[in-house]
């Protein structure tokens, strides 16, 4: 495992990193970074875990579901159990 | 047409005329309509709160309490924003003010600077994680390690992140939810990001180094 130790010229880089890997970057932008990368090794090691880095939380997230007990529970709190649509109705709604 | 301009996100279509009507039933306290903002919004909300939170009861306590808030508010609701982003405002508000009550101290990190401590701009830990197979990226070890990595981030980088990365809202969107400038919403994201993804370097550096050698 090795430290990267910016120049100037990274940092000036990193600062426009989130919108780059959004694809929210201007075009002249883009090449700058994209010729930054081409020489120094660990801006492109950076930029390509930070990527990563987005995609893996967003499969995570997948994860996180609201329980057909929570739901429930939701509705009663506010007075909505004759609303409360049945699992199957839901799922067939997915 | 989506309830898109109310409900962003949902994935259902309606006529502007329905969209209209069914906003005009929630102000007049339609229960069947509040039902149905309840039954389409409360996963997002709710796994909002999770992330947030990093706890299932809190999360539900702010699910509650959200929906309590914007039942007695939808009559006043002036529809400058999404139902959504008006949903999240007030979910995003009560578990700003939960973890308040924990009476533990809240950390955040000064967002005028997109880098304002030498460990963010200068050191960084070179691992090339993006080589490791997914089934290594995505253990339940290492699912538990992302989880708990969000909940060590300050609460000012935590909710932006939570908000853009992993709700799917927009700059703009968040910056409503959150009541701050664009500007600051991609400031605060930028060092959420570099936070993580150094901590997923460090994290994954042994795996990346066992990888290497075979």
């Amino acid at each position: 495992m090795s430290e990267h130790v910016h120049t100037e010229k990274c940092n000036t880089l990193l600062g426009d990193l989130s919108d780059y890997i959004d694809g929210n970057l201007q075009a002249e932008i883009c090449a700058q970074i994209e010729e930054h990368m081409k020489t120094c090794d660990n801006c492109r090691v950076v930029v390509n875990t930070l990527r990563k880095t987005v995609e893996l939380y967003e499969h995570c997230n997948d994860n996180v579901e609201l329980s057909g007990d929570v739901k429930e529970r939701l509705f009663a709190k506010l007075d909505l159990k004759d609303y409360l649509p049945s699992p199957n109705i839901t799922d067939a709604n997915k | 047409m989506k309830i898109g301009n109310f409900l962003e996100g949902k994935n259902i279509q309606v006529s502007e005329r329905d969209e209209s009507d069914f906003l005009t039933a929630l102000k007049q306290g339609d229960r069947q309509a509040f039902a149905r903002l309840v039954d389409e919004t409360s996963t997002q909300i709710y796994r909002t709160a999770r992330q947030i939170l990093g706890d299932e009861q809190d999360a539900e306590d702010v699910l509650q309490e959200t929906y309590m808030k914007a039942l007695k508010a939808l009559p006043t609701f002036e529809g400058r924003s999404s139902l959504s982003t008006w949903l999240h405002r007030i979910a995003v508000n009560e578990a700003l003010m939960l973890i308040r009550k924990r009476k533990t101290p809240m950390v955040s990190v000064d967002d005028t600077q997109p880098f304002d401590s030498e460990e963010e701009s200068t050191g960084m830990e070179i691992v090339d994680f993006c080589c490791l197979p997914e089934n290594e990226l995505l253990t339940s070890e290492s699912r538990k390690f992302m989880d708990d990595a969000i909940q060590r981030l300050p609460e000012n980088l935590k909710t932006v992140f939570v908000l853009r990365d992993l709700e799917g809202m927009s700059i703009q969107e968040t910056s409503e939810v959150m009541q701050i400038t664009e500007n600051n919403v991609k400031t605060r994201l930028l060092r959420a990001r570099l936070r993580l993804r150094q901590e997923l370097a460090e994290y994954y550096a042994e795996k990346v180094e066992k990888e290497k050698s075979k």
